[in-house]
């Protein structure tokens, strides 16, 4: 059997890796901010962050189409200081990935800074450990398990995005074409062949990846607080 | 000196405490759970960032209308009822945290506090896998590695049993008694604060109802009410002059001499016993054919009779102070006024071995 194209998945697990990065880092601090909030708006914010989970792909993808076609706010801004746009770009996708997996980071950092609690890091202050210090001594490490499913949820979770890059993206081979895309092309064209070719790759993708989080993270040595 | 002025309300408490504390030795702070005695230690600490008001310590300013000092930067060290152990690190490796991050000079090392405390068994274990007692030691450790200004402990000894409670006990002790670094021990067992207090602060409904030195405190009729009536009992300060051949001890008071069951402590050794006011038996005559072997003679200092049939008398024996308490009746019946003179029976039973403590060096002496 000949190989079918194989530019999507490269091109999917690149934007994978990318939007799990930059989740991380502004995950982190949201995730941070929800765990040890008392503010009243709290609940708002865990709706707002957990939007992407309940609304179609294809609702996310067209407020993100509009917010980001040149003829908007963000999208007219963006064009005028780069000269580029961000609909139907890598960069596009990125930033409609980071939405559409915002869920898949905020909520298991979140549980896990909340399991860490005030204690230790009361405890750590005591002992003359500023903030940072405290988060980088104490809470990250108490928290290693959920940075490491944070990550590997986010990850997973992106390559198997379909509609926002449709919506967002389109279909442009090396810069949005990304495998769901490619396999809903190969369907379309009748090409059975390629579509099997690339779902396997992703049902065994999607199959190790959970085998991974059941497993490893689960028995990752990480102690409750 | 520790100057306090706070107040910080929550849904159905409010702490509102005025007071100093003069940080000599261990400062026990006493109440019913619930009386606000943690809040106070977190306030002091400056973990509770809604309290308001004025915390000092030897005149620097910790909180005022204008400052807030975090808890990071105020040198306290804080020992917790639950440990608060890093569990992500092993017991050398929580020590360290407080070592890395202590100032360089001064203050105890690494080797002594592991020393005093027992720990070098400990030191590569998991943090986890320690028994409460252990935890605790670890715990006090921690703190005492970060070289505190003050030392504040809440109920370190509250979630363990009668044999590690005695592991820990002589090393509170001997932190007392180097004197090194102040502390402020918050506590609702009576023997605990008996035992340790150089001074004793009772703590109600969020406020401060009365503080003194411990010997004071403990033989102070308003107060016993507060400490509760079986707990009520004041301590006499004994030196060991003898271990008799029938397996009682000689201890020497300044009223006379004591006889307990064998107490492990050398010749010589400095000791508080503490005397339960319903132990003590009073006569007006000096007793004669009485199976009790501690009978001490005594002044009465103070009356106070309480609501119902009983009456709390203090006592002077010798230099100290001792509380019995009596039946109204008795009272009548042995027409004891301040200033009329007894004989104070001291049941055997009445000087418990756990209340044994080793005294302070700086406790004043028995003579």
């Amino acid at each position: 059997m000949e190989l079918p194209d194989l530019a999507p998945l490269w091109l999917t697990l690149r934007l994978a890796f990318v939007t799990m990065v930059v989740l991380l880092v502004i995950g982190t601090p949201i995730a941070w901010w929800l765990a040890f909030t008392k503010s009243r708006i709290k609940p708002a914010v865990e709706a707002m962050t957990a939007l992407p989970l309940v609304l179609p792909p294809t609702v996310l993808g067209f407020y993100l189409l509009v917010m980001l076609s040149p003829g908007s706010l963000v999208g007219g801004a963006w064009f005028d200081l780069t000269g580029t746009t961000l609909t139907f770009s890598f960069l596009g996708l990125i930033v409609g990935s980071v939405i559409y997996s915002l869920p898949f980071t905020v909520q298991p950092l979140q549980a896990a800074f909340e399991s860490v609690g005030h204690g230790p890091l009361e405890a750590a202050a005591t002992l003359r450990a500023g903030p940072l210090d405290r988060f980088r001594s104490v809470a990250a490490p108490m928290a290693a398990r959920g940075f490491l499913t944070a990550a590997v949820l986010s990850f997973a979770h992106t390559v198997g995005e379909f509609g926002v890059v449709l919506m967002l993206g389109g279909n442009i081979p090396g810069k949005t074409k990304v495998i769901s895309i490619a396999i809903y092309e190969h369907v379309e064209t009748i090409n059975y062949a390629d579509a099997h070719a690339l779902s396997a790759i992703m049902l065994a993708f999607s199959f190790l990846t959970l085998l991974f989080v059941y497993s490893v993270i689960r028995r990752f040595p990480v102690a409750t607080g | 000196m520790l100057k306090v002025n706070v107040s910080l309300a929550f849904a159905d408490f409010k702490l509102e405490v005025v007071q100093d504390f003069s940080l000599s030795g261990i400062t026990a702070i006493f109440g019913r759970s619930g009386s606000g005695k943690s809040t106070l230690l977190r306030v002091v600490a400056g973990l509770e960032k809604r309290a308001k008001g004025n915390v000092a310590l030897d005149g620097e300013a910790w909180q005022n209308g204008s400052v807030l000092v975090p808890p990071e930067r105020r040198g306290v060290g804080y020992v917790f009822q639950d440990t608060r152990l890093f569990p992500h690190l092993s017991v050398s490796g929580n020590l360290k945290f407080a070592a890395k991050r202590a100032p360089k000079a001064g203050g105890p090392q690494f080797e002594e506090v592991v020393e005093a405390l027992d720990l070098s068994p400990l030191l590569s274990r998991s943090s986890d896998a320690l028994s409460g007692g252990e935890k605790q030691r670890v715990a006090i450790g921690r703190a005492l590695l970060s070289k505190p200004r003050l030392l504040l402990m809440d109920e370190p000894l509250a979630a363990l049993d009668e044999a590690r409670k005695a592991e820990i006990l002589p090393c509170l002790e001997r932190l007392r008694d180097q004197g090194t670094i102040p502390v402020l021990y918050v506590s609702h067992a009576m023997a605990e604060v008996a035992r340790l207090a150089t001074n004793i602060v009772v703590m109600e409904a969020g406020r401060v109802l009365r503080a003194g030195e411990a010997s004071t405190m403990l033989a102070d009729t308003e107060a016993a009410s507060l400490f509760g009536l079986r707990e009520a009992g004041a301590v006499m300060n004994a030196r060991v002059s003898a271990h008799e051949a029938d397996g009682l001890t000689l201890l020497a008071t300044s009223a006379g001499p004591l006889l307990l069951p064998r107490v492990n402590a050398a010749v010589g050794a400095r000791l508080r016993v503490r005397i339960h006011a319903h132990e003590v038996i009073l006569s007006r005559e000096k007793p004669v054919g009485l199976s009790a072997l501690n009978i001490l003679p005594a002044i009465v200092t103070e009356l106070r009779l309480g609501d119902g049939p009983g009456a709390l008398v203090q006592l002077q024996v010798g230099d100290d102070l001792v509380l019995a308490r009596i039946t109204r009746r008795s009272v009548q019946a042995l027409q004891l006024g301040v200033g009329k003179t007894c004989f104070a029976i001291l049941k055997s039973v009445a000087v418990a071995r756990d209340d044994v403590g080793t005294a302070a060096g700086d406790w004043r002496s028995s003579g």
